[in-house]
């Protein structure tokens, strides 16, 4: 890692509150379907919410990420504003994307999220052509492509890794790594015993981080975004995390290794940030929870405007096909 | 026929004209660029010497990749044309065609679009086999969020292309390798094809005879032998295949009561189907006899040169299957 400073105490507390709001976020979503308020396919990112907002600590709004069914901390964490999020979720005329889009297909140009996939692999060769089109309009912009380790091992990711080292394209790719693909474990799946050596392969730097580490993770990030912005191609960061929860809620999770897994929960990288910003002096108690009080209603508000939100009308059925509408 | 530009030729020009128009105007695939030879084929021959190889770029072979650039760049605000040198090889791409270019404007809610044009090759009678010689349009054209184009003659072929280009949708534009070399009159420069506009080739009162691509030059040598033997067949080239012109030809087959549509896809599952059953579907009263389909056998495309000849239906087999709608 470079000797720079590191992360000031705003932009710290400013990674701590995305962190705050995905878990937060993460616990009403779960609340909400298992109370029966909302029904939707829902990939919990719990576990995972260091990476996205020590990345976009990094990123200006204009920058660009795909992502994937389990990114809503890549949303959150890139700004997508909760009310257009819940309206999403559920389905309403007033969601991203008129309720047309889903948990799955979230798109919000506004804050720069272009592309949410429900295929694994497919964020990377999209988010090529983004970083194309800045390199050609010399914008300064960068694409971040966030996907699971068990993408690794799609075709699409090793022909987009390839093109863009060969076009010097200004786009990271962010591998969460959390352990499983489903239910397969990473050792079962992927013949390489770190995703991050596959850059080898396509002449980048491939760097594996502490995905739960803030620092680690903003420090890694930082380089491979200014390092792209500069010019200099892409890098591939491969961040170790773990998913508190099964693949998609209501799955049983008993594939998961129990202890493994209670390991990762005592070591919850949301607490334990919050705890370290204090104990250094960076926020006190009574601010970081005000902000959490904040954030829990406003995703009250985003909830009940959502629900309250009209469907959309049945003839967008023909709406948004092709430009021209549908007769 | 004497004089004009060949069907290669034409698209050249029309990337070319499309390229001076607009700078937003790009093109990627195998090959494609100066260095590469311009394509297999040269199609794109002094484009990248001209227009630069930023905006004229090779690729790697690697499908999932170039479509996937070229549905990210275009987000960004370009205009590509990707060629996929194959039509057997989209099948590499189908999740970037099919899932993401022919969806990402219905599931944004109309917030992003994908104004891409994939240029791809195809067409029994080179002796390629089962691989490279199919007619895949039929997949395409059930896909939601997608048009089809396939031209016939040099005119069409730039009036097409240059209308896929501005089109705000993505646009499968296939060409048929056999046809390349078939010349004809020269178009205008910035002439123009609207896309889901049939041509009345020929005129007549007895049979309608409808078709696209190569099959159209079939069916027009069948028309003329139809003609000496007394019959009046009237011919529709469809030009675009999704969406396609029922007003054309439900006016047509309204005239004449009888009606054929060939194309040089296999017959099950074919457009032939689709636009039959439209045809039975508005003109069961006024139709003399069930429409007849014909395409090519159910088979893969075969190599041995009898097979192949026997594979798709040629002017012969289309004047017989008038002849006897008529007997
Ligand atoms: C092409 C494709 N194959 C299979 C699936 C089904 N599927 C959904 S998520 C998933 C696991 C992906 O694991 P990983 O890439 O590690 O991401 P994670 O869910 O762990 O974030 C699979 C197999 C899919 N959505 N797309």
């Amino acid at each position: 890692m470079t000797n720079r400073t590191g992360p000031d105490a705003a932009t710290l507390v400013s990674i701590y509150r995305r962190m705050a709001l995905i878990k937060a976020n993460d616990e009403r979503s779960r609340k909400v379907i298992m109370t029966g308020r909302l029904v939707m396919p829902y990939y919990s990112p719990r576990g995972q919410e260091v990476i996205p907002s020590a990345v976009s600590a990094n990123l200006n709004d204009s920058d660009y990420i795909c992502t994937i069914y389990r990114g809503t901390h890549d949303m959150l964490a890139k700004g997508v504003p909760l009310k257009d999020l819940w309206a999403e979720l559920a389905g309403r005329v007033t969601g991203t994307c008129k309720g047309k889009g889903g948990p799955m297909h979230i798109t919000h140009p506004k804050s720069g999220v272009m592309v949410t996939t429900g295929i694994v692999g497919s964020s990377m060769p999209i988010a090529n052509g983004l970083a194309w089109s800045s390199q050609l309009k010399g914008d300064g912009r960068v694409t971040v492509a966030y996907f699971g380790d068990g993408a690794s091992n799609i075709g699409a990711f090793h022909e987009a890794l390839n093109l863009a080292s060969v076009w010097k394209l200004p786009v990271v790719f962010v591998c969460q790594n959390n352990e499983w693909g489903e239910h397969t474990a990473y050792a079962k799946a992927t013949s390489a015993p770190r995703v991050a050596d596959r850059a080898a392969s396509y002449s980048m730097p491939g760097i594996r981080i502490d995905g739960n580490d803030v620092i680690e993770t903003y420090a890694a990030a930082r380089d491979a975004i200014e390092r792209a912005r500069a010019g200099g191609g892409p890098t591939l960061i491969e961040a170790m995390t773990y998913r508190f929860h099964g693949h998609i809620f209501g799955d049983a999770d008993a594939y998961m290794n129990p202890e493994r897994k209670q390991a990762a929960i005592a070591a919850d990288p949301v607490p334990r940030f919050r705890g370290w910003l204090i104990e250094q002096g960076h926020a006190d108690e009574a601010d970081l929870a005000a902000m959490e009080a904040a954030i829990d209603a406003e995703i009250d508000a985003a909830i009940d405007y959502a629900l309250a939100s009209d469907f959309p009308d049945v003839a967008e059925l023909g709406r948004d096909v092709f430009a021209a509408e549908a007769a | 026929m004497m004089g004009g530009i060949t069907i290669l030729e034409s698209i050249n020009r029309a990337l070319a004209d499309a390229m001076e128009a607009d700078e937003t105007v790009l093109i990627l695939g195998e090959d494609v660029a100066d260095p590469e030879d311009g394509g297999v084929l040269g199609v794109t021959k002094g484009l990248s010497t001209r227009f630069g190889d930023h905006r004229v770029r090779s690729t790697p072979i690697a499908e999932q990749a170039i479509v996937g650039a070229a549905i990210g760049v275009s987000l960004g605000g370009f205009k590509p044309v990707a060629e996929i040198m194959l039509m057997n090889f989209t099948t590499v791409a189908m999740d970037m065609i099919v899932n993401h270019a022919a969806k990402l404007r219905f599931m944004s809610g109309g917030q992003t679009n994908v104004p891409i044009v994939i240029r791809t090759m195809t067409g029994s009678g080179f002796a390629n086999g089962g691989q490279h010689s199919d007619y895949l349009e039929a997949w395409f054209a059930h896909t939601a969020g997608i048009k089809v184009v396939a031209p016939s003659n040099p005119s069409d072929a730039y009036g097409l292309l240059r209308s896929a280009i501005d089109d705000p949708d993505p646009v499968i534009f296939i060409e048929n390798l056999p046809t390349y070399f078939t010349k004809g009159e020269a178009p205008k420069s910035g002439h123009r094809v609207p896309i889901g506009k049939a041509s009345v080739v020929r005129e007549g009162s007895d049979v309608t005879i409808i078709a696209y691509a190569k099959m159209v030059q079939e069916a027009a040598a069948a028309v003329e032998a139809l003609a000496g033997r007394g019959i009046s067949a009237e011919l529709i080239d469809l030009r675009s295949i999704a969406p396609w012109d029922r007003e054309t030809v439900l006016a047509s087959v309204k005239k004449t009561g009888l009606a054929i549509v060939v194309h040089e896809a296999v017959t099950p599952f074919g457009a032939g189907a689709e636009i039959s059953s439209v045809i039975h579907e508005n003109l069961f009263d006024t139709l003399k006899a069930p429409v007849r389909r014909l395409g090519a056998a159910f088979c893969p495309v075969p190599f041995s040169r009898p097979l192949e000849a026997a594979f798709a239906p040629d002017a012969a087999a289309i004047e017989a299957a008038a002849a006897k709608l008529l007997a």
